[in-house]
């Protein structure tokens, strides 16, 4: 295992085990929003399309890299903007304050 | 390491640091939209910076710009439009859909990455590290893609929601597995190249395809949380791939996520992860044991009787089920509540779990419509107030509600349920005496306190709401 093997793969498990600890506290209520959130976080992948778009040089390569351009995009754009308008939603109405 | 590795490395760190504070935000209604707000921040941020990487490496083509410019402009604006067009009530095939493309945009990393390697270095001169991570991206990611479609189709109707069970199906998948497997392992020992990794993302889309057909509709909240996921963990493999730090660590959180909502999902259906991918749930193999004393009548009610039931209680739990999404009435229940609530009637809603076909599907609708969140309680919560609670008005939600899941023996048996037949009498809003997802008879429906409202639930709801006003507006005799 090279030195940078070892570093991503320790960053691998702790981020794991951050992912554990930060999650397993959301509310029942915020379990939609939390799951399309985690959705768009996801879309990093697009990060990863980018710099595979630095390495492609053939004809099957640019129909990929098109494609996974696409769906990255997608799901970064959409796992966005789709989180932040249910979480628009959950707003404290000031007629609960009232009585 | 340059001036400019090492400021792309700390903006990297910085991203990643923002996916976590905004996770962390999301754990609270006040300030989740903001947790959202700075996750995307991050995503904005590791973006750009990619970008300045892509333009000071000189070494990709035109052509390879061209084609990422193009497509990511293509996926942005099918993204925008559907996430601000989509009904709410449609939120969870969005959701998976989403979750299917990103999974698919892993897998080809992996494959456009294999590629480039098969023109330009020999097989053997690879890591195993990379082989080994190129084999579970496409594994993992082909699976998600494919499920996920299928997922969302089942969501919006367009593939039966029923169990789709064919003879030999689990030795099927079993099959495809281990060509997988084989494939997978053999790449990974160097050998094959990239026919060997073809076959392999087949197997996993037909994996993925014959893995999801046969869970019925009322899992499929748990295989959605089950696939985000692995897109989690594909997206990290992707990462492992490119030796991209933000994909692993965006990757692992988001793994560990849906690993978290999967276990607290499946333990709210008190559900083996493993009997829910195994399928066949729904069919109604156990309904014998299940079926309801014979000669149990069904009582209906008039919207004018049940206006007036819920008029004159002191207590009202709401009970919202699937139907709610499907009639896409949340608003009109949620103006009979409020109604109910200047009337001086103190109203709450209960939420099982799963009601819904996402965790927490019933309070997203429900929020859309302004109810406000405080009246929200969950499973234990209103199970506490059942007893003192005078109507229960179910609305489209059926086993959640089944009294049948207290006794062992049939296909709900030990899911914790909500009481409603604890309460002093027991509205139910449906459209037939249809059975819910689990395929049995609910016994709550010939309870002696229970009366039906059959009908559409925006319908009945309409009628309801109508029929209240008339009777506030007359002033109580």
């Amino acid at each position: 295992m090279s030195p940078m093997l070892f570093a991503d793969f320790t960053v691998f498990v702790l981020s794991l085990l951050v992912g554990f600890e930060v999650i397993s506290k959301v509310p029942a209520t915020l379990h939609t929003p939390l799951m399309s959130g985690a959705n768009a976080i996801h879309g990093v992948v697009l990060v990863g399309v980018m710099l595979l778009a630095a390495t492609t040089n053939s004809a099957v390569g640019y129909v990929l890299l098109f494609v996974a351009a696409a769906f990255a995009a997608m799901n970064v754009t959409g796992g966005y903007l789709v989180t932040d308008r249910m979480l628009e939603m959950f707003k404290a109405r000031p007629r609960d304050v009232r009585k | 390491m340059s001036g400019l590795d090492t400021t792309t490395h700390l903006v990297y760190l910085l991203s990643a640091v923002c996916f976590v504070v905004g996770l962390h935000l999301m754990n609270s209604p006040a300030t989740a939209r903001r947790g959202n707000q700075v996750s995307a921040a991050g995503m904005t941020l590791a973006i750009l910076t990619t970008v300045v990487v892509l333009a000071d490496d000189k070494s990709s083509t035109a052509t390879a710009l061209a084609v990422l410019v193009l497509g990511a402009a293509v996926g942005a604006i099918a993204g925008a439009i559907t996430a601000r067009r989509i009904a709410m009530t449609a939120m969870p095939q969005l959701v998976s859909v989403l979750n299917a493309v990103g999974g698919g945009a892993a897998a080809l990393i992996a494959l456009g990455d294999a590629i480039h390697h098969h023109g330009s270095l020999p097989l053997a001169q690879v890591p195993v590290s990379t082989t080994l991570t190129t084999f579970l991206d496409l594994l993992i990611g082909g699976v998600t893609f494919s499920g996920s479609v299928v997922a969302a189709g089942k969501l919006a109707g367009r593939i039966p929601g029923r169990p789709i069970v064919f003879r030999g199906g689990h030795w099927a998948n079993l099959g495809l597995f281990l060509v997988a497997l084989a494939c997978g392992l053999t790449y990974t020992a160097r050998h094959g190249g990239v026919p060997v990794l073809v076959i392999l993302v087949l197997a996993a889309l037909a994996l993925g395809v014959l893995g999801t057909l046969p869970i019925g509709g009322a899992d499929m909240p748990v295989v959605i949380s089950l696939l985000n996921a692995f897109t989690g963990t594909a997206v990290a493999m992707a990462g492992f791939v490119l030796s991209s730090t933000p994909l692993i660590i965006a990757g692992a959180l988001v793994g560990a996520a849906g690993a978290i909502l999967t276990k607290l999902m499946a333990d709210a259906m008190n559900r083996s992860l493993l009997s829910i991918v195994a399928g066949g749930f729904g069919t109604g193999d156990g309904g014998a044991a299940a079926a309801p004393p014979p000669g149990g009548t069904v009582r209906e009610a008039t919207p004018d009787d049940a206006a007036l039931q819920l008029a004159y209680a002191s207590r009202v739990v709401i009970v919202p089920g699937y139907g709610l999404a499907a009639a896409q009435a949340q608003h009109e229940l949620v103006a009979l509540a409020q109604a109910l609530d200047e009337n001086g009637v103190d109203v709450s809603y209960g939420i099982h779990p799963v009601a819904g076909r996402m965790p927490g599907h019933m309070n997203v609708l429900l929020s859309e419509a302004n109810a406000p969140y405080t009246q929200l309680k969950d499973l234990e919560e209103i199970n506490r107030v059942f007893p003192t609670t005078d109507v229960v008005l179910v609305v489209g939600a059926n086993d959640v509600t089944n009294p049948a899941a207290r006794r062992p023996g049939n296909a709900v048996s030990g899911m914790p349920i909500l009481d409603v037949d604890h309460a002093k009498s027991v509205l139910v809003i449906k459209r037939s005496m249809a059975s819910g997802y689990a395929g049995i008879d609910n016994e709550l429906y010939t309870n002696p306190r229970t009366a039906m409202l059959f009908g559409d639930a925006k319908a009945v709801l309409a009628n309801l709401n109508s029929a209240l006003t008339a009777y506030i507006t007359a002033g109580p005799g």
